[in-house]
């Protein structure tokens, strides 16, 4: 066949395809496009032209070694229906669309982890594209007629045609809508279709190699036990081969979810949670039915063609050999099939990553604030369209460069160990909630460089310089860091090898990092959405919106969440009622939406519930989330308002503390301004009378009769010794209130001091001829300051003099012994108190509050400083109430 | 003849007001506090009293509100003679009708100048 009928079918071929993805696309909602099936068999991507070719030279080659790249995905198919579904939870939840997103919005929505996840995704998938490239031009080459042919130039290579044609392809459907999260139904199908055309084919390829070219199983078998190191190729030798498997079914098992074709498939593209039951079975059975007939077509090859021919192309050597063109062309489109359809997934899935996590988070940002919305989406769709182009080029460069001399089979396993090195972020992130932007970022950064090191430099350092140096020798002639042996570990292949240190490096940096330091806040929020996603959801298989439609279903459960049961459905049954519609009417219209608006609008505002409904109809999942999102804000506004009241109301407690020690403060001032200005009052009484009759002894003194002038000296005299008693008292008196007075406390004899007071005080009395009796002249010797006590006895008698009548004035001093106290009285017959003078008595002057110009009788600083020294001593004052004829002062001692 | 009602509860202070007035021919009247000096006012009219504030009993300003308030005392003029000297206190004892305010400690000579003046 030659090169260019070749082309021709291959077009046909595409067009098929297109129309088939064009045709879904128009029937969105039809059930051919939205079921399980179609859904498992998008999942089948993952058999790409490397099951189909790869697998086979691999058996040819190195025996059973080829089975476990799909034992991974066997044994994590079961695993599905809890970890693929949570996956797809959170990313509907989150509008995920993309691995990069995915992860990076784990972080925290880190937009470097995102970029470097893009970056990492680039490098794991760029290797894997070449090799479909590889695939197809070698597979072109031994379909057409020029064997051989080493193309000089890119314009021969018909590969680069073929690559263009993907391109152009994948740009053509991968970039309709802007909005990346939305579903492309289109290439699902025809990814769909060519999963089923490229099983179809294998398995007719199978049959026929093995009944019509052979007789049977058995035969073939038969046939190849001969051959030499069959023993060899059946068996795993040893606890070497053992490692080896384990690590790569451990690769193929992280594949299945991590490479970006497979997360677009199985996640993004996932229309129903139910899809999955069927998904975890039928999935297997796929990966079955196409592996069945491998080992025996390649020991058909083996058989046929012994060491000769490249043993990945025996499905379509052995065909072309026995002369069936038809065949070999039906196993080429099968293996063409398998090409597009990763290639399409793959740019698709890694456009979208470029563009929204690498270059419009780093470079276009700032015009992408500054455009239109229309020009927005135009610039993302021409972002994504030069992504998918310069993807796919650059994988031609990398096939040119490189893939010659690599097998198939090797490319695609650095591939996976590139990729393997966003599991341990991806999948410990998914359930530990410790896990740390910083320690995604450090463990992808060093498996990254690990895998670099010891998978792609090699080879690529081998064809530049030529030599395999490197590879015996190891970096620096270190034979600790050979890339294939790395610390002495050589037992392993190379990728397993490369698997296992870069992951083992990923992991430790991964938890030590994640320990040791802490994610910030809105990091941790995330985590704890990712890894308890079940308590932000209750979803339902049938809870899910799909583009340009609203179930009714979806409506009342967020009518119900917020007007609760009762009311949503009586709301419901209403407007049914009125528009005549049946109550189980499954899809809402414009009428219902409306309706529901106005309903919501009620509990939380207009705009909000216009949010909520058009996101249901819109088929953002954010309605839950986004409304727990808003609670917990609300929440934490309710808090720290109550946490603001507390503040404010302890505020206002301290401030009317405030107030009021101020209050007391300024009284006291007042207190004392108003002390001040008595005391000034009362010094000024006597100096005025000194004045005064000094100015007239002067000025009158030949005419003042000398009677008279004697008058005026001893008034003078008088009211000297008033004014220096008076200045003294203010003095006590301030000692005595500031507390700077201290006790000289002595063990005196009361009996003592009274006798002194007495002494003291006679003539005082002699003079008014009032009399003073000591009524109890017995001893008492308890503590006190004698000097201070008698000053109390003076004021007290002189008072009583004071107001004595002259001559029949009766003066008693008693005292006896109380409870703990000595009970000292001094009675008089004299006017007494007045009844509402008693409160007065011992306040300094005037009692401040009452600002009375009338002075109670006998008010001054005397008793005011005698109560002091008595409540100096702990001891009380009072005037006894009630007391007919005269006044009786009680005062009293503590003793111990 | 001028009359003068001296009031105030000080005893050295009044003499010497009394002893100054008499030199001036004055027929002196003395109370010790408001209730006294009402007593007299009953029977007297006298041209001008000399009124200290602070005093027991009836005080000065409800002495001089009753002056004023008494239709038989209509031109008799009021001084007060007293230590309160804050600015209040001289704006309330002029309000209250007070022909002067004089301030203690004072000079004899002045008060008594003061008073002739007024009563020229």
């Amino acid at each position: 066949m030659n090169n260019f009928s070749l082309i021709i079918i291959i077009i046909i071929y595409l067009a098929v395809l297109f129309y088939i993805a064009f045709f879904a696309e128009k029937k969105r909602q039809s059930k051919w496009v939205n079921n399980p099936y179609i859904y498992t068999l998008s999942l089948a991507v993952y058999c790409s032209a490397w099951t189909y070719y790869g697998s086979i030279g691999i058996v040819a080659n190195s025996g059973i070694d080829f089975l476990p790249i799909y034992l991974g995905p066997v044994i994590a198919a079961p695993m599905w229906i809890i970890v693929l579904r949570k996956i797809i939870r959170i990313s509907k939840q989150h509008k995920i669309s993309s691995i990069a997103d995915f992860i990076s919005l784990r972080y925290g929505n880190n937009r470097f982890l995102g970029a470097l996840v893009t970056i990492i995704c680039l490098f794991g998938t760029l290797p894997y594209i070449s090799l479909q490239l590889k695939a197809v031009s070698e597979t072109f080459e031994i379909m057409s007629d020029e064997t051989s042919y080493v193309s000089t130039s890119i314009i021969d290579d018909s590969t680069f045609y073929v690559a263009l044609l993907l391109a152009i392809f994948a740009t053509f459907f991968g970039t309709q809508n802007t909005d990346a999260s939305e579903k492309h139904k289109g290439i699902i199908a025809s990814v769909a279709f060519e999963s089923v055309l490229k099983l179809l084919f294998f398995l007719v390829i199978g049959i026929y190699v093995t009944y019509f070219l052979f007789n049977g199983t058995e035969d073939i078998y038969n046939q190849i036990s001969v051959v030499d190191n069959f023993k060899e190729l059946t068996t795993l030798s040893g606890v070497e081969d053992g490692f080896n498997w384990f690590f790569l079914i451990a690769l193929s098992f992280i594949s299945v979810f991590l490479l970006p074709r497979q997360f677009q498939v199985s996640v993004l593209e996932n229309n129903r949670e139910k899809h999955l039951k069927k998904a975890i079975w039928l999935f297997p059975l796929y990966l079955f039915l196409f592996n069945i007939f491998v080992i025996f077509i390649a020991w058909a090859g083996k058989i046929t063609f012994g060491d000769t021919q490249n043993a990945e192309y025996y499905t379509l050597l052995l065909p072309l050999k026995n002369g069936n063109a038809f065949l070999a062309t039906l196993v080429f489109l099968g293996g063409f099939s398998a090409v597009i359809s990763m290639v399409v997934v793959s740019t698709l899935a890694l456009s979208t990553m470029v563009s929204n996590n690498l270059i419009i988070p780093y470079g276009f940002l700032d015009k992408f604030i500054r455009n239109q919305p229309e020009r927005n989406s135009k610039y993302i769709k021409n972002i994504r369209r030069i992504s998918i182009f310069t993807i796919i080029i650059s994988a031609y460069f990398f096939y040119v460069s490189f893939s010659r001399e690599l097998s198939l089979y090797a490319i695609g396993l650095i591939s996976f160990v590139i990729i393997a090195q966003l599991a341990p972020s991806f999948f410990i992130g998914l359930f530990w909630n410790r896990g740390s932007s910083k320690a995604a970022i450090i463990g992808m950064i060093v498996g990254f460089f690990i895998s670099l090191y010891t998978l792609v430099l090699p080879f690529t350092w081998q064809a530049y310089t030529g030599t395999d140096h490197f590879i015996q020798q190891g970096l620096f002639d270190i034979a600790a860091l050979k890339p294939y042996a790395l610390f002495g570990v050589d037992f392993l292949s190379p990728p397993a090898h490369a698997f296992f240190w870069s992951i083992t490096f990923n992991v430790m940096s991964y938890l030590i990092f994640s320990l040791v330091a802490k994610g910030n806040y809105r990091e941790r929020n995330y985590a704890e959405m990712f890894v308890d996603s079940n308590s932000f959801t209750s979803l339902q298989d049938n809870a899910f919106v799909w583009k340009g439609e609203a179930y009714v279903s979806d409506i009342k459960s967020v009518l119900v969440r917020f007007l609760g049961d009762k009311r949503a459905t009586r709301a419901l049954h209403l407007f049914f009622t009125k528009y005549k519609l049946p109550s189980d009417t499954q899809l809402a219209d414009a009428r219902l939406i409306n309706f529901s608006e106005k309903l919501l609008t009620g509990s939380i505002g207009s705009a909000s519930a216009k949010i909520l409904i058009s996101s249901v109809v819109k088929e953002e999942q954010i309605s839950l989330v986004e409304v727990l999102k808003i609670l917990e804000e609300s929440k934490e506004n309710i808090v720290s308002n109550r946490v603001l009241l507390e503040k404010s109301n302890e505020l206002s407690k301290l401030s009317s503390k405030l107030k009021d020690a101020n209050q007391e403060l300024i009284a006291k001032d007042q207190q004392k301004d108003e002390f001040l200005d008595t005391v000034a009052h009362e010094l000024k009484t006597p100096i005025t009378g000194i004045r005064a009759a000094t100015e007239l002894l002067m000025d009158e003194e030949d005419d003042m009769p000398h009677e008279i002038k004697k008058k005026f000296l001893k008034n003078i005299l008088q009211d000297s010794e008033r004014l220096g008693r008076l200045i003294h008292n203010i003095l006590d008196f301030e000692k005595l209130e500031t507390g700077r007075l201290h006790l000289d406390i002595q063990y005196n004899d009361i009996q003592k001091t009274i006798q002194k007071v007495l002494d003291s005080i006679s003539h005082l009395a002699a003079k008014k001829e009032v009399i003073i009796i000591n009524r109890n002249l017995h001893s008492f010797k308890t503590n006190y300051d004698e000097d201070r006590i008698l000053q109390v006895f003076t004021n007290l008698i002189s008072n009583a003099i004071k107001f004595c009548e002259p001559k029949t004035g009766r003066i008693e001093i008693d005292y006896k012994l109380g409870n703990e106290v000595v009970e000292i009285s001094v009675s008089d017959n004299g006017k007494g108190i007045p009844e509402e003078d008693h409160k007065y008595i011992f306040d300094k002057f005037y009692q401040s509050k009452h600002q009375n110009t009338i002075k109670p009788q006998g008010s001054g600083l005397g008793l005011a400083i005698t109560k002091q020294i008595v409540e100096k001593h702990h001891g009380k004052i009072w005037a006894k109430k009630n007391v007919k004829n005269g006044a009786i002062l009680v005062f009293t001692i503590p003793f111990k | 003849m001028n009359k003068i009602l001296i009031v105030d509860d000080e005893p050295n202070i009044v003499m010497s007001l009394e002893y100054a007035f008499k030199k001036q021919d004055f027929e002196v009247f003395i109370a010790r506090d408001g209730s006294e000096a009402l007593e007299i006012l009953k029977h007297h009219i006298p041209n001008i009293v000399l009124l200290d504030i602070m005093m027991p009993n009836v005080d000065g300003y409800q002495t001089i509100e009753y002056i004023k308030n008494t239709d038989s005392l209509k031109d008799t003029k009021v001084v007060f003679l007293t230590a309160k000297n804050k600015a209040s206190d001289i704006e309330k004892g002029l309000k209250l009708g007070a022909d002067k305010y004089l301030t203690k400690p004072f000079s004899v000579k002045k008060i008594v100048s003061e008073i002739l003046q007024l009563l020229a």
